[in-house]
């Protein structure tokens, strides 16, 4: 059975770093990512359920990790070999239960949480963080009955999306997938269920400036959850919702999605400039940074670059709440420190917290009545109302999965947002229905 | 001998490719057969002394006016304002009108013992002037004396403090304007009027007044209702500067106007075959063409702009009259139409014009699309009276790069307006009720216009308005060898080549087209009968 594979390989990581530098996702054919033919995972432990993958795609955090660019802070919290893939539509090969409890039959098909929390390592009591159901927040995944692994996907004993082997799942990882949604939505709920938390942990008040760094996969996500939580009472208004992005289909899509303004990503500052009718500094060396500002800047992008910018456009007081994944960055902090910035990173999901006033930390009083809902909950709620699958611009199957990486790699430059390996198309080799 | 007036040539198999400004660089484009070429005037001959005719001026004035030193006495406030870095163009060789006025002026004032004197540049919404650029206005004997001593100023139309608001007009138009010309003894304005629309009320009204007051005149309706700028008659722009001036004079405000006309003389000797007929070119005009051409076609853009913003026109002084606005502007006006009119009889399918590197709003600056825009449909398009030189439903073909480049520090506004306002609509209308307030109150850009050298917020609307008309008019904007991206967020079609813009040009008025061309500058204004 066909499967993606990384091995801890120290010169083929370094390999694939020196070949990144000719465009991300093209380290493919010398990093540490390998097609071997593998067995299927033996299943941890009861009630583990088997899932055969049908669309896994691909994130930005897996190019990282094939272009050999991931943190080292992630070294602990992951175990060779891997199988990649966490976002994860896939058929239950048996029977099973799903996270709400319900039963689920031979073939259904669910969507995959990934993160491999307290209740998935049969930790109990679990920890703090599981025990409110902030399960991204689980400080426990590198123990446990499981190899260390933050996800599925980066742990050696459960599989990943990227394999016609299939994966095992633990019930509280697993999402029942309504009928009516396509599977091209489906497969894009799991970075939704990121922009969910995202924008929820902006803390948006009614008519607070929200500027979205970035207009790739996440940054388009966090825009249509921002206007849909919006939309539907479970969370505030923005004021007005500015994205930038470099290329045009990413602009129009930001603009299908509920921007107000979709701009070139140096036009965002001046665009939030004038919105906020903020001042300028700077503005005469090129380098302009604002007064004033708007309330919360998404960075959807992680650079030490869409930091700067950040900060540059963000008030005082102000929210950045960092969503892309960043590695080792070289930032300047005085104006966090100088404007009190609170910068905020947005990792997973959980449950949240949702109603009309989410909490806002900076404003006495800013937390609502709130109701505490799954964050893949909301995202299955607002891909059926929104067709996130119009964001999947290229499927392949998984023999050609360098050019699937090289793709991905330059999805905005080839016009493209969301790449996924579909297993269906895959040879006959993994188990089909 | 008598200058030759302008002409109007009909392309046949002899004529030679015409020449047309592309920014700067230039062009030569073959006509099809049959096309006109409007040619400009040939400069009308200067006055023998300048000097001693702005003396002549100012000791007989025109109209219900005393003269000049019966206004001056001792212990008085006497203002002098003077027309801003937006004329001329290009920019005088010295000394500037200006200087030679104002010298004029002063003289007469200390005779009297009048020591409390203030200079005002008219700035309206433009930009600050420079030191560099006062100076060669007025004159360093003029600047050393005033400047030092923060008596030479700049109207500041967002300094609540220095504004006043003398009333409205029957019309309801705020009249409010800068404090010291308007509650001094006497305000001496200065013109420089290029064009016909330059000067008379509007000096005042325009070239002093706030957004509050602009605004009124300054719109998409008043633009499209101006047919054209140069007539004015036909002018609500004019109609609306002529009703606040009279308001500014029933308040009380002593105006003493001073209006000079200046000769088509536009560019220097170097540049003389830009002021010939083609086919009147000798063998070292086609030489010097030849070898301007090739150098600034191996030029970086930066460096042609430099060579060109150098430029010092040879322009000399053709009248000068002085005394009451009204009987002052209608001479004035004209001695403008005496030098550049032509008359041209009947209207085209298609006008085609080439424009240069400069209009009102880029002296020393970059010629960013919206200008480009404004230059050939707000200015160029209302060179006429009468009728537009092109049919309604007719089709503009503008010859410029169109470079999508802005100076950040002239021009703050204008990126914004194309980046925010112009991706969402180029109907003048729709985004003066959208967005023209936003940016006409932005504390940043009023900033930058109070305190640096930025045009106001709203200026780059003030820009789109002027081309309202046009707009309305013609059904299709080709621009040849325009940045095809900065071109179509204009709303106007890119063309590689001049033949393609015919082409494009032949889908919207039909296969067998009347064509004229603008051959400007030097400007000429077309009498379309």
């Amino acid at each position: 059975m066909s499967t993606l594979v990384v091995e801890r390989n120290l010169p083929r990581f370094a390999a694939a770093r020196l070949a990144s530098a000719f465009g991300s996702g093209r380290s493919a054919t010398v990093g540490a990512l390998r097609l071997v033919d593998a067995e299927r995972p033996a299943l941890p432990g009861p009630n583990w359920v088997r899932v055969d993958p049908v669309l896994a795609g691909i994130c930005g955090s897996d190019l990282s990790t094939v272009d050999g660019h991931s943190s080292r802070y992630f070294e602990d919290l992951v175990s060779f070999p891997f199988v990649p893939g966490h976002e994860v539509l896939g058929r239950v090969d048996g029977s099973g239960r799903a996270a709400d409890g319900t039963p689920l039959g031979d073939g259904d098909r669910v969507v995959l949480e990934p993160v491999l929390g307290c209740a998935a390592r049969g930790l109990d009591p679990p920890c703090p963080g599981c025990a409110d159901g902030r399960v991204g927040n689980c400080e426990r995944t590198a123990f446990g009955h499981l190899r260390p692994g933050l996800q599925t996907g980066y742990c050696a004993d459960t599989g990943g999306g990227w394999s016609t082997a299939g994966l095992v799942a633990h019930p509280s990882q697993l999402h029942r997938v309504p009928d009516g949604l396509a599977d091209e939505d489906a497969v894009v709920v799991e970075p939704l269920a990121c922009a969910v938390h995202a924008a929820l942990a902006a803390g948006v008040d009614d008519g607070e400036t929200v500027a979205v760094l970035g207009a790739g996969t996440l940054g388009l996500l966090v825009t249509a959850a921002l206007s849909h939580l919006a939309a539907s009472g479970r969370a505030a208004t923005p004021g007005a919702l500015l994205v930038g992005g470099r290329y045009l289909h990413q602009r129009r899509l930001a603009t299908e999605l509920g921007a107000t303004e979709a701009l070139e990503p140096d036009q965002l500052g001046r665009a939030v400039r004038r919105r906020t009718r903020s001042l300028a500094l700077g503005a005469q060396r090129g380098a302009s940074r604002l007064t004033g500002g708007t309330d919360v800047v998404v960075d959807c992008v992680g650079s030490a670059d869409s930091l700067a910018q950040s900060l540059a456009m963000v008030r005082p007081r102000g929210r950045i709440v960092l969503v892309g994944m960043p590695g080792r960055v070289h930032l300047d902090l005085a104006p966090l420190w100088h404007r009190e910035v609170r910068l905020l990173g947005a990792y997973a999901y959980g449950h949240e917290a949702v109603g009309r006033r989410p909490v806002s930390d900076d404003r006495a009083g800013g937390a609502g009545p709130a109701t505490q809902l799954p964050t893949f909950d909301l995202a299955i709620e607002i891909a059926g109302a929104m067709g996130p699958g119009r964001l999947v611009s290229a499927r392949y199957p998984l023999e050609r999965f360098e050019e699937a990486l090289a793709h991905a790699g330059a999805a905005g430059r080839r016009g493209s947002v969301k790449i996924a390996f579909d297993l269906r198309s895959t040879g006959s080799k993994g188990r089909r229905r | 001998m008598t200058p030759r007036p302008g002409f109007v040539l009909e392309v046949d198999r002899s004529t030679p490719p015409v020449l047309f400004w592309h920014g700067e660089r230039f062009a030569l484009e073959r006509l099809p057969e049959g096309s006109r070429v409007v040619y400009a005037p040939e400069p009308l001959e200067p006055l023998a002394d300048p000097v001693a005719a702005i003396r002549r001026a100012l000791l007989h004035p025109l109209g219900d006016c005393e003269p000049l030193p019966a206004l001056l006495r001792r212990g008085m406030r006497l203002t002098i304002c003077f027309d801003d870095v937006s004329l001329p163009l290009p920019p005088m060789q010295a000394p500037d009108v200006r200087q030679l006025v104002i010298e004029q002026v002063l003289d007469l004032a200390a005779a009297a013992g009048v020591d409390d004197v203030v200079l005002v540049a008219a700035l309206a919404l433009h930009r600050r002037m420079t030191e560099p650029e006062l100076r060669h206005a007025l004159g360093d004997r003029i600047y050393d004396s005033f400047a030092p001593h923060g008596l030479l100023t700049q109207h500041d139309a967002e300094d609540p403090s220095n504004l006043v608001h003398l009333g409205q007009t029957d019309l309801g138009e705020d009249v409010e304007i800068n404090k010291r010309a308007a509650t001094g003894d006497l305000l001496v304005y200065v013109n420089i009027n290029l064009v016909a629309m330059d000067g008379g009320h509007k000096s005042v009204a325009t070239g002093l007044a706030s957004y509050r007051s602009l605004r009124h005149h300054h719109n998409p309706q008043t633009m499209r209702h101006s047919r054209s700028f140069m007539d004015a008659p036909s002018s609500e722009l004019h109609s609306s500067n002529w009703r606040m001036g009279r308001l500014i004079a029933a308040s009380g405000v002593k105006v003493f106007q001073i209006e000079t006309t200046l000769n088509t003389d536009t560019f220097p000797a170097q540049f003389a075959f830009l002021q010939k007929r083609e086919w009147e070119w000798s063998l070292r005009d086609r030489l010097t063409y030849g070898a301007t051409s090739a150098a600034l076609d191996r030029a970086p853009a930066r460096a042609a702009r430099q060579i060109f913003h150098s430029i010092r026109a040879p322009h000399a002084l053709t009248s000068v009259q002085a005394g009451e606005v009204e009987a002052v502007h209608a001479v004035t006006t004209a001695k403008v139409w005496d030098q550049q009119g032509v008359a041209v009889d009947g209207q085209s399918d298609i006008l085609t014009m080439g424009l240069p590197y400069i209009c009102p709003y880029n002296v020393n600056s970059i010629m960013n699309p919206i200008l480009v825009a404004c230059l050939g449909l707000g200015y160029f398009f209302n060179l006429y009276r009468g009728r537009p030189l092109v049919r309604e439903g007719g089709v503009l073909i503008l010859h410029h790069p169109t470079p999508w480049a802005f100076h950040p520090g002239h021009h703050p506004s204008y990126i914004d307006f194309f980046e925010q306002v112009l991706t969402q609509t180029t109907d003048p209308v729709e985004m003066s009720k959208t967005y023209e307030e936003s940016f006409a109150t932005d504390p940043w850009y009023v900033h930058l216009y109070r305190t640096g050298h930025a045009y106001h917020g709203v200026h780059p609307f003030y820009m789109w308005y002027w081309c309202a008309h046009a707009l309305a008019h013609l059904s299709r904007v080709v621009v040849v060898g325009g940045d095809p991206n900065a071109v179509r967020r204009l709303g106007f079609s890119p063309a590689s080549t001049f033949e393609d813009a015919l082409e494009m040009a032949k889908d919207a008025v039909g296969p067998s087209p009347t064509l004229t061309h603008l051959h400007s500058p030097p400007i000429l204004m077309a009498d379309v009968r």
